[in-house]
């Protein structure tokens, strides 16, 4: 190859991504890097926003135990909503999986359908069917007798994590669906011939196999629960914050942009630094399944 | 008594029948090969003794015993599936080693026996590779040995050379006969390629369309096939359209300018099929002119139009001069060679 072959061709991968390279800085590195900046500057009531270079917002998260009950709830709520949707997500893709043709499209169809519908919607439906006395379901068992007062749904912990789970889960699904695409259709014949009870054959053999699919499937729950924001919002309301809504009422509500801001960073570099690290911790954990 | 047995097994799939009317006794320690194209329903019989698919009809006995009464966790066979379907979370010995923990073989007992079996498969060493860094031959291996370490009184094969390239498979076949021999364990073998069915096998069930055409060793089936299906499948063949002349004493067999002293039991029109190979160029037989003449090495194959159309014919390369492309010859061979059936089609 000639000189100049050898540097038209060194250049050519950066000419060529340069348009998403430039849309990718431009809408996300650049916004991103100016939140970062905006968390270290200050705010008062009257002055507005001082363009100076001060940790007073992350002293204040820091320091004041409000901002740790807050990520420790947001982490809390990712946390079990992520444990929800293995629970129930991982053994809904395996029958799903073991489903005949029809049935399969019909049931994926159902299961995929939530992801056309706005997150709002979704979230509003829990709140029609269990928001305090006007909720359909609380007025139901309240006129039958079953029960003296409303459900607790709304602004609880539960509530939230519950109408998460029902948001995340067909993430969850397909993670796991595509982990049971890649098993050997044969393999539980192999084990059954081997003298493996299906009991033992989900344990021993599907288990092991589809764990990476869950786990990958759990990053992206977690993540994205753990930076939710319509559902907490709608079913936590201002009485239960979570991070996301935090920041949204520091921006829009106080106005104090540096502080959300540093939530926002935080929440972040947390989520990044989380994900990462769960990620090689599993892709070590199961390199020959992966391989 | 006949240790592995199948009564007029059948297999029906909507309305669909896959397998019908399959009756077959299988000696112990007898290798058997279901040989057959994709589609003759020899997978889903051997599913069905595995106990993966219920028959629609008919009976499967083991030693007198109803088989298909048995779950297949608790059939006790030895099965080597096409894809291996190895446990990729298991190192090889975990995978050898799974049947006898699902038997409650002490631990003791168990790593001993799972040493003998990898070693019997020559796979001593390999013992802590994951399926997944291993070459397909070696896979196939490990299946073998998963199969055969829980002694089991059948063992059912699936294709289990047709992933490996021409040379390995090869390999793998004296290798499977020679282990199969040493453990002296009945084997099925499920197989489109006649050539391991023969090499393999001590006798052939051939199977087309969900029948059985014809059972018999690797010889009868070669030399003596029941049907045209089973002669046109197991290797190359010549099938000339002939008729018994009843006219003259005693009855003659024609075709063409070939005559012979007709066999007993037949009348009328007839096929007459010959090996390419047992076909000779002499001074009687049928007219022929060669139209190619290809030199394979250790043979010559000719391609001839023959008075009943096409004909191929092999000679071994036995260094003595052959006719040439163009050369008027005539054909001939002996009556033990061929094979006469009634014609159907006329």
């Amino acid at each position: 190859m000639s000189m100049a072959a050898e540097e038209r061709s060194l250049r050519a991968p950066w000419v060529l991504t340069a348009p998403a390279l430039m849309l990718f800085v431009g809408v996300l590195l650049i916004p991103l890097a100016m939140t970062v900046m905006l968390s270290f500057h200050d705010w008062g009531q009257y002055k507005g926003i001082e363009p100076v270079f001060i940790l007073k917002n992350w002293h204040e998260i820091a320091t004041d135990p409000y901002y740790a009950e807050m990520f420790w709830r947001t982490f809390r709520i990712a946390i079990l909503t992520t444990l929800l949707t293995a629970l129930l997500g991982a053994p809904e893709a395996y029958i799903l999986n073991r489903m005949s043709g029809r049935w399969k499209s019909f049931f994926l169809l159902v299961i995929l359908g939530p992801l056309l519908i706005s997150v709002v919607a979704r979230t509003l439906g829990w709140a029609l069917l269990f928001g305090g006395n006007n909720g359909l379901v609380n007025k139901l068992l309240m006129s039958l007798g079953l029960i003296g007062s409303p459900i607790p749904f709304m602004f609880t912990e539960t509530g939230v994590v519950i109408a998460l789970a029902h948001v995340m889960m067909p993430f969850m699904v397909l993670s796991v669906w595509a982990a049971l695409q890649r098993l050997d259709p044969q393999i539980e014949n192999a084990a059954m011939s081997l003298g493996a009870g299906p009991a033992t054959i989900i344990r021993r053999i599907i288990m092991p196999q589809i764990m990476p699919g869950v786990l990958s499937g759990a990053i992206i729950v977690f993540s994205l629960s753990a930076s939710a924001f319509a559902t907490p919002a709608i079913i936590g309301g201002r009485r239960l914050k979570v991070a996301a809504t935090l920041a949204y009422d520091e921006f829009l509500n106080t106005l104090n942009w540096p502080l959300g801001a540093a939530v926002a960073t935080l929440l972040l570099v947390a989520l990044v630094l989380i994900v990462v690290g769960s990620n090689a911790l599993i892709e070590r954990r199961y390199a020959e399944v992966f391989r | 008594m006949a240790y592995l047995e199948l009564d007029r097994v059948a297999k029906q799939f909507g309305t669909q029948t896959v397998v019908d009317d399959f009756s077959l006794s299988v000696g112990k320690g007898e290798f058997i090969s279901f040989l057959g194209p994709s589609g003759c329903g020899k997978t889903t019989t051997l599913q069905m003794i595995a106990g993966f698919l219920d028959p629609t009809r008919g009976a499967i006995r083991l030693e007198g015993k109803d088989l298909t009464a048995i779950h297949p966790a608790k059939r006790g066979l030895g099965i080597v599936f096409q894809s291996y379907a190895l446990f990729p979370h298991m190192t090889a010995a975990e995978n050898v080693a799974f049947g006898l923990e699902m038997r409650g073989v002490p631990r003791n007992e168990r790593a001993e026996r799972v040493r003998a079996a990898l070693a019997m498969v020559g796979l001593a060493g390999y013992e802590d590779r994951h399926p997944r860094r291993m070459s397909g031959g070696q896979q196939q291996r490990v299946a073998l040995a998963r199969a055969l370490v829980i002694k089991p009184s059948v063992l059912l094969l699936d294709e289990p050379l047709s992933n490996l390239d021409a040379k390995l498979r090869e390999e793998m076949q004296i290798e499977l006969r020679q282990i199969q021999r040493t453990v002296g364990t009945t084997t099925i073998l499920v197989t489109h390629d006649q050539n391991e069915a023969m090499s393999l096998s001590d006798r052939i069930v051939v199977m087309s369309q969900g029948k059985i055409e014809q059972i018999g060793t690797p010889q009868q089936t070669y030399e003596k096939p029941a049907s045209a299906f089973v002669s046109q499948f197991l290797g190359k063949t010549n099938d000339f359209a002939g008729t018994i002349d009843r006219t003259v004493a005693p009855t003659q067999l024609v075709a063409g300018s070939w005559r012979a002293p007709a066999p007993a039991g037949l009348g009328g029109p007839v096929t007459v099929s010959v090996r390419p190979e047992r076909i000779g160029f002499g001074d009687t037989g049928l007219g022929a002119k060669i139209i190619t003449r290809i030199f394979q090495g250790n043979h010559w194959l000719f391609q001839c139009d023959s008075e009943c159309g096409p004909a191929i014919v092999i000679r071994q390369n036995d260094g003595k001069a052959q006719p040439a492309e163009g050369d008027a010859v005539r054909l001939t061979w002996r009556a033990e060679d061929m094979s006469v059936r009634a014609r159907a089609d006329a």
